[in-house]
């Protein structure tokens, strides 16, 4: 199944300058990795060494935070939305 | 109801808000009444600062302690050309007290620590965060929930903002949502990046909405909701927020109780210093001036953007460090290399990802081509 994953702005210098990217998967770890795999320098961004999922690094299936659905095993179908949700810091500058 | 009254010159400027069932008499007084703790008279602070004044909040305290520059007025409106060089606390007390006198204005002049933030925070009733790094962000939000505050967010980078109101009593906090900091370098900040400068006018000027409507207690606060707006597609999102349950800091079983090392927390000190920080692996613009007059056999590579490299260059070979991995093997390993960007964190990054990639004649520029234009060449021109 194909879905849509929305890339946030600090993101998108690793997925050719794309804010969307559609790529397959039946859970939101499925699309994750095969996002990783379209885009390689995405991989330390959104995972550790040990291939967890980074905690700084937020996933929304659609208005919803994955922590608390099903986490990376959470189904998605075909409607679905998955969102990266970054820490972004600036303001004071 | 609050101990506060309008003198007629107030009713008459407030008079707009007055005759809204929403705000009345009550609101005005209870924004009267109120305090406000902004952190930062920058990007976000701006607009804050500006229509927090204008809409009467009794007292509005600003913590910062910057000067302000050039590059800043693209975006901070509360300072003029005619500031630069003066400390922002002082055009901002100044520019305040201007729109609206029955306001008082304090300032504090610090940095903001684990030491001053309790104290601090506990003169006011709310706490409005517009910082611009992340070991203050994570400071701010125990601060707030460690004194029961209200922690007004926003924050910014490019095109992209974030709003949302922390750490009400039943709402969740900002390390609910992001329980540890990235590690330095990961995420660029707006000095790498850029930003926007309407952006923060937009995100802060939200963050003013939502104070105003936590002071006089009306509306839909944005409680456990993350807003996010893109300028570029002048889109909305809105994202849920959940408390969530195992929050070190207002989860049911905290481990933070009181304020810790938020530099050492993100890893500020230790990231940076481990990074490529080996002097072999550095060189100083002076030292490259002396090698260049010296004819020796340098490779330049600078790893900004081409929009950076317009602007002024150092004839070096560009390839931006996001493009670094794909193109390593456009370099030579057996050339001694030079790497720089504008200020020296992006190639620090570059050069740890040569070492990593076999490169050992590899030199970070120190300070950049900001330093070079500072110190060697004053004609060229700095952004």
């Amino acid at each position: 199944m194909s879905i849509q994953i929305l890339i946030p702005t600090p993101l998108r210098q690793f997925t050719s300058n794309l804010e969307s990217v559609a790529v397959e998967g039946n859970s939101v770890g499925e699309a994750l990795k095969n996002l990783c795999v379209k885009y390689s320098a995405l991989q330390k961004h959104l995972y550790s060494d040990d291939g967890k999922l980074r905690n700084f690094v937020n996933v929304y299936l659609n208005d919803e935070d994955i922590r608390y659905l099903q986490k990376e095993s959470t189904p998605i179908s075909d409607k679905d939305v998955v969102s990266i949700i970054p820490s972004i810091a600036g303001g004071n500058i | 109801m609050t101990n506060v009254e309008l003198s007629g010159e107030e009713i008459r400027r407030y008079g707009r808000h007055l005759i809204m069932p929403e705000v009345g008499m009550d609101g005005q007084k209870k924004l009267k009444a109120a305090s406000v703790l902004l952190i930062g008279a920058g990007g976000l602070g701006s607009p804050l600062g500006l229509y927090l004044a204008a809409a009467g909040v009794g007292r509005i305290g600003i913590v910062d302690f910057d000067v302000v520059d050039y590059s800043n007025l693209q975006r901070q409106v509360l300072h003029s050309t005619k500031d630069v060089g003066r400390p922002k606390l002082a055009s901002a007390k100044e520019r305040l007290e201007g729109i609206n006198p029955f306001v008082k204005i304090e300032t504090h002049e610090m940095h903001l620590t684990s030491e001053n933030a309790l104290k601090l925070f506990s003169g006011y009733d709310i706490v409005v965060d517009g910082t611009d790094n992340f070991p203050t962000r994570y400071l701010v939000n125990d601060a707030c929930v460690l004194t029961g505050k209200p922690n007004v967010y926003g924050s910014i980078f490019r095109f992209e903002g974030q709003v949302s109101v922390f750490a009400t009593n039943d709402g969740p906090c900002y390390r609910c949502l992001y329980p540890e900091p990235p590690p330095p370098g990961l995420v660029p900040s707006c000095a790498e990046g850029g930003v926007l400068g309407i952006l923060p006018g937009i995100i802060g000027t939200l963050q003013a909405n939502e104070t105003v409507k936590l002071i006089i207690g009306k509306g839909e606060p944005l409680v456990g909701r993350l807003l996010l707006f893109d300028a570029l597609k002048t889109k909305f999102r809105e994202l849920k927020l959940r408390k969530n349950p195992d929050c070190p800091v207002c989860g049911q079983h905290r481990t933070i109780t009181s304020l810790i090392d938020y530099e050492a927390f993100c890893g500020v000190q230790s990231g940076w210093d481990s990074f490529a920080r080996e002097e072999q692996y550095e060189i100083t613009v002076e030292d490259l001036k002396k090698r260049l007059d010296n004819k020796d056999d340098l490779f330049i590579l600078d790893v900004r953007e081409p929009q950076e490299y317009q602007i002024c260059n150092l004839n070096g070979y560009l390839i931006p460090l996001r493009d670094l991995p794909n193109r390593i093997n456009e370099l030579d390993t057996a050339k001694e290399i030079i790497v720089h960007c504008k200020v020296g964190g992006r190639s620090r990054q570059a050069v740890e990802f040569m070492k990593q990639s076999g490169f050992r004649k590899v030199k970070n520029l120190v300070g950049g081509i900001d330093e070079w234009a500072e110190l060697i060449d004053p004609a060229m021109p700095r952004y």
